[in-house]
C-alpha cells in the first residue's frame, strides 16, 4: 500500500514514516507543505494520503484546504487528516462530498500504532475513520434529537463506534459481544433513525453521519 | 419569507396610519411640553418669590394670611423633599429627584393662592426659602435632562450622550449603561462620611458646566415656544376665522411627527456634551477600559501559568520518571516495565488533552485558521441545542476584536447551556458598512426561559467590559419566560480576506 505523508514537524513526519513502514506500508513521499502535497498526490498517485491540517506557508488550515481541493479534482481520493484538535465544522466539510475514503483523527491516536494503521488501511479501502472525540461531540450535539435520545445505552455505544467507521466485526470485538448482537443493534438503530439499512459498511457509516450532521 | 401572502390593504389604511402617527406625534409633543412647563416652573419659582419678597407691595392684600398653617405646609412639603434630595446627593437613591422639580412651583402657588402672598416673617423673611428652592431646582434639572435625553432617543431618534463628569470616588460613568448609572447606592456610609459625600456630590453637581447647560436648556425650552408662537402669529397672513381651526388641526397633525427629530437635535445641542466634555468623557472611558484590559490579561496570564504548571508540566515530569523507571526495569522484569510504559502513554495522552484545552482557551485554532464566522459556527456545533447559524464576513476583523467577539459568544453560549434550558439557538454574524469602517454585529438568541440579568451574573458584565475596550456594546433582552435576545456591536474595519497561496 502506497502512502503520501504531509506533516511539517520533522520528528512527527519521520516517526510516522517509520511506523507505517514497520507495518508494511510504503511511504512514497513525505512532504512538509500544501503545494508540495498537491504535487506529490499528482505524481505518486498514492492509495492514501496522511495530511496534517496545519501546514506551511500559512500555518492555518492549509492542509485541509489542499485535501478538499485534491478531492474536488479526484473525488473519493482516500485521505486521512490529522490534527492537534478536532472540529465538527471540519469533519462536516470533509464529509460534505458524500463519498468515502475519509479519515479525521487527533494526532494523539498515532500513539496506538495498531489502531492507527488499521484506520489508515480502512481509509485506503474507501472506508471512514472519524475520531471518537468528533463522534462524542456530534452525539452531544444530537442530545436534543428525539430519535437519538430514544436509543438504549448499548445502541448508542454501537452507534458511536459505527459512526467512527468501524466494521461490525471491530465493534463486536470492542464491546465484547457477538457479531450477531451487533447486527441486531444496528438494525434497530437504523429503524429508529429512519435510515435505509445497507450491507455496505461504508454507505452505512455515511448515512449515519449524514443523519447526525443534519 | 417572500412566500407569505400579502394581506390585501384597505384603501383607507395608509390614511389611518398617517392620522395615527400624527396623534402619537402630538402626544409626544405634549409630554415634552409638560416637561418644559415643570422645568420652567421649577426654575422661575425661586426668582419670582425673591422678586415678590423684595418689592414693597405683595401680590395680595394679606387679609387671608395665616402664618401658622403656612409654616406647617412648608415643613410638610419642603423637609421630605430636601431630605430625599440630600440622600440622592449622598449617593443613596435616584428616584427622590423625581418630585424635586415640582416643589418650588408648588410652594409658590401655595404662597400666592392660599395666603395672598403674605409669608412668615413678612415679605423679607421669605428670602430664606429661596435657597432650598434653588437647591431643588438644580437637583431637578438633572432629572429633567435625563428624562429628555431618554425620550429624545426613543421618540426623536436622536440619542444624546450623558455629558456629566464622573462621580467623585467612583470609577463608573454617570448614566453609562443600564443600572450602573449615577447615584447608584454605594453602600451605607457612616455619619461623617455621609456629610463628606454630600459635600463632594454638591460640588460635583454645581461645578460641572453640564449642569449649567442643563439649566440653560430648561430656560430656553420654556421660553422659546412662546416666542415662536408670537412670531408665527405676526408673520402668517390673516386667514378666514372659519378655516383657522381645521387648518391648525391639520397642520399640527401633519407637522407633529415630522418636527420631533428637529426638537431632538436642538436638545442635543444643549444636553449633549460639548467637544471638550466629550473628550474628557472619552479620556475617562479609555482610562477605565485600559485598566480593565490590563487587569484581565494579567489574570489570564496567571491562569495560563497555573494551568501549565499544574497540568502539562507536572505530567511531563511524571512521564520522564516513568520512562526512567521502565529503563531500569526492562532487563530484570520486562512485564513491569511494559506496564509502566503503558501508563506513561496514558499520561502523555492526558497531557496532550490538557494542552489542547489550554490552547483552545487562549486562541482557538479555528479562529486562527478561518476567522470569526467559522470559529463561532464550530463553537455552536458543539451545543446540544438545535442551531440556526447565519453568518458570513467578507474579510477579517482585527485579531483582538475577533478574539474578544469569539470569547463573548463563547460566554453567551455557555450561559445558554447552563441556565436557559433552550431548545433552539439562533446566531447571526454580519458586518454592516457605515461611517468609520462599519460595525460588526452579532446576535445570539435562544428560546429558553429568559430572565438573564447583567446586574446579577458576572458573565454578562464581563462581556460588557471585554467589549468596552473596543467601544463595543451589548444589549440584552431577556423577559422571564424568554426568549433571550443578545445583540453585540463592535465598530471595526474588515481587512481583505487572506488569499490562499496553494
Amino acid at each position: 500500500m502506497r502512502v503520501v505523508i504531509a506533516e511539517d514537524l520533522f520528528l512527527l513526519r519521520d516517526g510516522l514514516t517509520r511506523m507505517l513502514e514497520a507495518h508494511g506500508l510504503q511511504v512514497t513521499s513525505a512532504v512538509e507543505n500544501g503545494p508540495d502535497l498537491l504535487a506529490a498526490l499528482a505524481a505518486d498517485k498514492p492509495d492514501v494520503a496522511i495530511v496534517d491540517v496545519r501546514l506551511p506557508p500559512t500555518f492555518t488550515d492549509e492542509g485541509l484546504r489542499a485535501v478538499l481541493q485534491a478531492r474536488r479534482e479526484v473525488p473519493g481520493l482516500p485521505v486521512l487528516v490529522l490534527s492537534q484538535y478536532v472540529e465538527q465544522l471540519y469533519a462536516r466539510e470533509l464529509l460534505a462530498g458524500g463519498s468515502g475514503g475519509i479519515g479525521y483523527l487527533l494526532k494523539d491516536r498515532v500513539l496506538n500504532s495498531t489502531q492507527f494503521v488499521d484506520a489508515v488501511r480502512r481509509v485506503a479501502d474507501g472506508g471512514t475513520a472519524m475520531d471518537p472525540e468528533v463522534i462524542a461531540r456530534l452525539l452531544a450535539h444530537n442530545s436534543g434529537n428525539s430519535a437519538v435520545a430514544a436509543l438504549s445505552p448499548r445502541e448508542r455505544e454501537v452507534l458511536a463506534l459505527m459512526a467512527e467507521g468501524r466494521s461490525n466485526a471491530a465493534i463486536a470485538q470492542q464491546l465484547v459481544i457477538t457479531e450477531r448482537a451487533v447486527a441486531k443493534h444496528t438494525a434497530s438503530i437504523f429503524l429508529r433513525l429512519d435510515l435505509q439499512p445497507s450491507d455496505d459498511d461504508n454507505r452505512r457509516v455515511l448515512a449515519v453521519l449524514a443523519h447526525l450532521n443534519r | 419569507m417572500s412566500d407569505i401572502p400579502q394581506e390585501p390593504q384597505h384603501p383607507l389604511f395608509p390614511a389611518l396610519c398617517r392620522l395615527g402617527s400624527g396623534i402619537v406625534g402630538v402626544a409626544r409633543w405634549s409630554v415634552f411640553g409638560a416637561l418644559a412647563m415643570v422645568g420652567g416652573g421649577s426654575m422661575f419659582a425661586a426668582p419670582a418669590l425673591l422678586v415678590e419678597a423684595t418689592t414693597p407691595h405683595g401680590w395680595g392684600d394679606g387679609a387671608s394670611g395665616d402664618s401658622d398653617h403656612l409654616w406647617l405646609a412648608l415643613l410638610v412639603s419642603l423637609v421630605p423633599c430636601l431630605v430625599l434630595s440630600a440622600r440622592w446627593a449622598a449617593g443613596r437613591t435616584t428616584w427622590a429627584v423625581g418630585p424635586a422639580p415640582l416643589l418650588p412651583p408648588a410652594l409658590l402657588l401655595a404662597a400666592v393662592l392660599k395666603y395672598g402672598g403674605v409669608l412668615p416673617g413678612g415679605n423679607h423673611g421669605v428670602v430664606w426659602l429661596v435657597v432650598p428652592m434653588a437647591a431643588c431646582t438644580v437637583l431637578s434639572t438633572r432629572w429633567l435632562a435625563a428624562v429628555t435625553r431618554r425620550l429624545s432617543a426613543e421618540w426623536c431618534g436622536v440619542p444624546i450622550t450623558v455629558p456629566y463628569r464622573p462621580l467623585p470616588g467612583s470609577d463608573t460613568l454617570p448614566g453609562s449603561g443600564s443600572g450602573s448609572g449615577s447615584g447608584r447606592a454605594t453602600g451605607r456610609a457612616p455619619g461623617g462620611q455621609y456629610l463628606r459625600l454630600l459635600w463632594q456630590r454638591t460640588g460635583w453637581l454645581l461645578f460641572d458646566p453640564a449642569t449649567w447647560r442643563d439649566l440653560l436648556w430648561i430656560a430656553a425650552n420654556v421660553s422659546a415656544p412662546w416666542i415662536l408662537c408670537l412670531a408665527l402669529v405676526k408673520i402668517l397672513p390673516p386667514i378666514d376665522p372659519a378655516l383657522t381651526w381645521p387648518l391648525l388641526l391639520l397642520s399640527v397633525l401633519w407637522s407633529a411627527p415630522r418636527l420631533l427629530p428637529a426638537y431632538g437635535l436642538i436638545a442635543r445641542s444643549l444636553l449633549g456634551p460639548t467637544r471638550q466634555a466629550e473628550l474628557a468623557l472619552r479620556v475617562n472611558h479609555l482610562n477605565r477600559t485600559r485598566t480593565d484590559t490590563i487587569d484581565t490579561s494579567a489574570a489570564e496570564l496567571r491562569r495560563i501559568e497555573r494551568d501549565l504548571h499544574d497540568g502539562a508540566q507536572a505530567r511531563l515530569v511524571a512521564l520522564g520518571m516513568a520512562l526512567d523507571a521502565a529503563d531500569q526495569l526492562i532487563d530484570t522484569s520486562p512485564a513491569v516495565a511494559r506496564a509502566i510504559l503503558a501508563e506513561a502513554k496514558g499520561t502523555s495522552v492526558k497531557a496532550l488533552a490538557e494542552l489542547r484545552d489550554l490552547v483552545r482557551g487562549i486562541h482557538p485554532p479555528v479562529l486562527a485558521d478561518r476567522g470569526l464566522a467559522d470559529a463561532v459556527h464550530a463553537l455552536a456545533l458543539d451545543l446540544p441545542q438545535r442551531l440556526h447559524f447565519d453568518g458570513e464576513l467578507t474579510g477579517r476583523p482585527p485579531a483582538p476584536v475577533e478574539s474578544a467577539a469569539y470569547f463573548a459568544v463563547s460566554e453567551l453560549l455557555a450561559n445558554v447551556t447552563k441556565h436557559a434550558e433552550a431548545g433552539q439557538v439562533w446566531i447571526d454574524i454580519a458586518h454592516i458598512d457605515g461611517q468609520d469602517g462599519g460595525t460588526l454585529r452579532i446576535g445570539v438568541t435562544d428560546d429558553g426561559r429568559g430572565g438573564a440579568d447583567a446586574a446579577r451574573g458576572t458573565g454578562l458584565s464581563g462581556i460588557e467590559r471585554r467589549l468596552a475596550a473596543f467601544d463595543g456594546v451589548i444589549a440584552v433582552s431577556s423577559p422571564p419566560g424568554g426568549p433571550t435576545i443578545v445583540n453585540m456591536e463592535i465598530p471595526c474595519v474588515l481587512s481583505s480576506p487572506k488569499t490562499s497561496s496553494s
